[in-house]
């Protein structure tokens, strides 16, 4: 019995410390990648995505970058609000992404740290 | 003195808000000098290829056997063949037809309108009781392609007529739809081929916008067709899923009138060959 609360509270630690198993993240992953999707990779250089644009910055260290995940989301929904100029797409306001498609997506960049 | 005073009023802000196409063409020029200090203004004629040598390499070598010559053969015969009137189209144009692509679009004082090569052929046709051609595809572009084969080497000599209020409007209507964000990506013409100009979008290189309209019709490598310049502007539209303005609608001459306005200079290369 103890042995079984021991890998319960191990497995909440897991849970907690990794809020975002990998299979969730290759959901924002690949709609990241999809050209008819976030199609991130028009602009930016993304983890081992194949042939990246270099319009916008490599994706990389995003956590150094922005303070919190909300300020990332806040981003990726609609650039033009902290920049007029941007050349990114609104995607949450514009409905490129659904609000759904957009946490994924945010999930995805956030964890990339390297 | 009253009446002085608007005078002097009415002549600052008629000069305020005159617009300056000369003065466009000379930043747009100092712009892009800038971003590529190393590229001559004629190379500007050959679009992507001038700022990307590896497609470049492979466009040569696609010009020694281009996949437009079938269609400018086709051109030519079509261009000779006499409508039922037994008229031709060298009796519509200057000089026969030949060597005139430079001179469109250009501003019709009389009709108020901006005529475009492809729009001066249709009126041809029509009043030689021949039917409207689609303006995108097909029999147009072979025509097209052997107008522009004609007129090759020559300058684009686009005028903006003094004194033609309607005509500098045009004018800015087209250079205002070239700068204005619009579809679900919020792109302006500008936000790629301005403000991105020789970056990378995926693996392409994004085009200067001077010299968009040096080269044209085009045989398209990714349709394995011909198409017209409205053609590839139509295309734009629809990747950054913005409405689509048909081909020769005001909107597109209007841009096309801006873009040949800002090319002015520029050597003809058309009928080409692009990806």
């Amino acid at each position: 019995m103890k042995k079984l609360a021991g890998l319960f509270l191990l497995a909440l630690m897991t849970a907690c410390t990794h809020p975002k198993t990998q299979q969730d993240l290759s959901i924002g992953k690949q709609l990241s990648f999809q050209r008819n999707k976030g199609n991130c990779l028009a602009c930016h250089v993304i983890d081992d995505g194949e042939a990246p644009g270099n319009i916008g910055p490599a994706l990389q260290h995003i956590q150094t970058r922005f303070t919190t995940k909300e300020e990332l989301k806040a981003l990726i929904w609609d650039a033009t609000q902290f920049n007029p100029q941007t050349s990114m797409p609104p995607f949450g306001k514009n409905k490129i992404l659904t609000p759904d498609e957009v946490d994924h997506v945010v999930d995805y960049i956030w964890s990339l740290n390297r | 003195m009253k009446s002085f005073c608007l005078f002097i009023y009415l002549i600052i802000s008629s000069s305020l808000a005159w617009a300056d196409p000369e003065q466009d063409r000379k930043q747009i020029l100092d712009f892009y000098q800038q971003i590529f200090p190393q590229l001559p203004l004629a190379d500007y004629a050959q679009g992507v290829y001038a700022i990307d040598s590896d497609a470049k390499k492979s466009w040569q070598a696609i010009e020694e056997f281009p996949p437009y010559e079938f269609a400018l053969e086709e051109g030519k015969e079509l261009f000779n063949r006499p409508f039922n009137n037994g008229a031709r189209y060298a009796d519509c144009f200057p000089n026969k037809g030949i060597a005139i692509a430079q001179n469109y679009p250009y501003w019709d004082e009389q009709k108020q309108s901006i005529i475009t090569l492809a729009s001066a052929i249709n009126a041809c046709r029509l009043q030689n009781q021949a039917p409207a051609l689609p303006y995108a595809q097909g029999e147009i572009t072979k025509i097209l392609a052997y107008m522009a084969f004609t007129s090759r080497g020559q300058l684009i000599n686009t005028i903006i007529p003094e004194h033609s209020q309607q005509a500098l409007s045009a004018y800015e209507q087209g250079k205002a739809y070239f700068y204005r964000r619009r579809g679900q990506l919020n792109f302006s013409c500008a936000s790629c081929h301005v403000d991105n100009a020789g970056k990378f979008i995926r693996s392409e290189i994004l085009s200067p916008a001077l010299g968009h309209t040096t080269h044209w019709p085009a045989y398209r490598l990714n349709t394995g067709e011909m198409g017209t310049l409205h053609r590839r502007f139509m295309d734009c539209n629809k990747l950054i899923r913005a409405p689509i303005d048909a081909a020769q609608s005001p909107a597109l001459r209007q841009l096309e009138f801006f873009l040949s306005y800002m090319a002015n200079g520029l050597a003809l290369n058309g009928p080409s060959t692009r990806k």
